[in-house]
């Protein structure tokens, strides 16, 4: 196992809910990564960001990890769930609200 | 790099020769696309699988020649869906 690929399953295994994305929560550097923080803050449950601008290793290192070509990239419970486009469908369907165990709103 | 409207769904069609694709250009720069993509490849896969399988169909240039492409797929039972 590569470093990267080792420091990426160490922060997909140690939080329940992690969203891999440019820039941060407050701050999103993309439309794709702004609408995936959006749909989390939706849904009220906690969830950790890990800004991959701040690190190449993780950014290329991500893609191979789940043979996803892009970010934002969602993990729940140690699975990889998908990207923006995904994480809106399971919202729209309800889908995404039962995998977090969200609050019914 | 932009990529043309065409050339997506011709590498979409070379890996799923079955695929209904249509293609709109989101901000008419060639470079943000939408794609929806119905196949009877994707019976019975999960979505992840699914949106790898267009991936791969172009071959790499996701996430680089192409910045963006929101992508919805289904197999023909779920179009209508």
């Amino acid at each position: 196992m590569s470093d990267a690929r080792q420091r990426i399953d160490e922060l997909v295994k140690s939080n329940a809910i992690v969203l891999f994305m440019k820039g941060t929560a407050l701050f999103p550097q993309c439309g794709f990564s702004s609408r995936a923080v959006a749909i989390l803050d939706h849904l009220g449950v906690p969830f950790e960001t890990v800004d991959v601008l701040q690190d190449q290793e993780i950014r290329q290192g991500i893609k191979d990890y789940s043979d996803w070509p892009t970010v934002p990239q969602l993990y729940v419970r140690g699975e990889f769930v998908g990207g923006s486009d995904i994480m809106m469908e399971m919202f729209e369907s309800g889908e995404l609200q039962q995998l977090v165990g969200a609050p019914a709103v | 790099m932009p990529m043309a409207a065409k050339d997506i769904e011709e590498l979409i069609r070379a890996a799923l020769p079955d695929a209904a694709v249509e293609i709109r250009d989101l901000a008419g720069d060639g470079d943000h696309y939408a794609a929806r993509v119905v196949s009877a490849a994707f019976a019975g896969v999960p979505r992840v699988r699914q949106h790898q399988m267009v991936y791969r169909a172009l071959g790499g240039r996701m996430g680089g020649e192409l910045h963006a492409l929101q992508l919805e797929t289904a197999a023909p039972q779920e179009s209508e869906s």
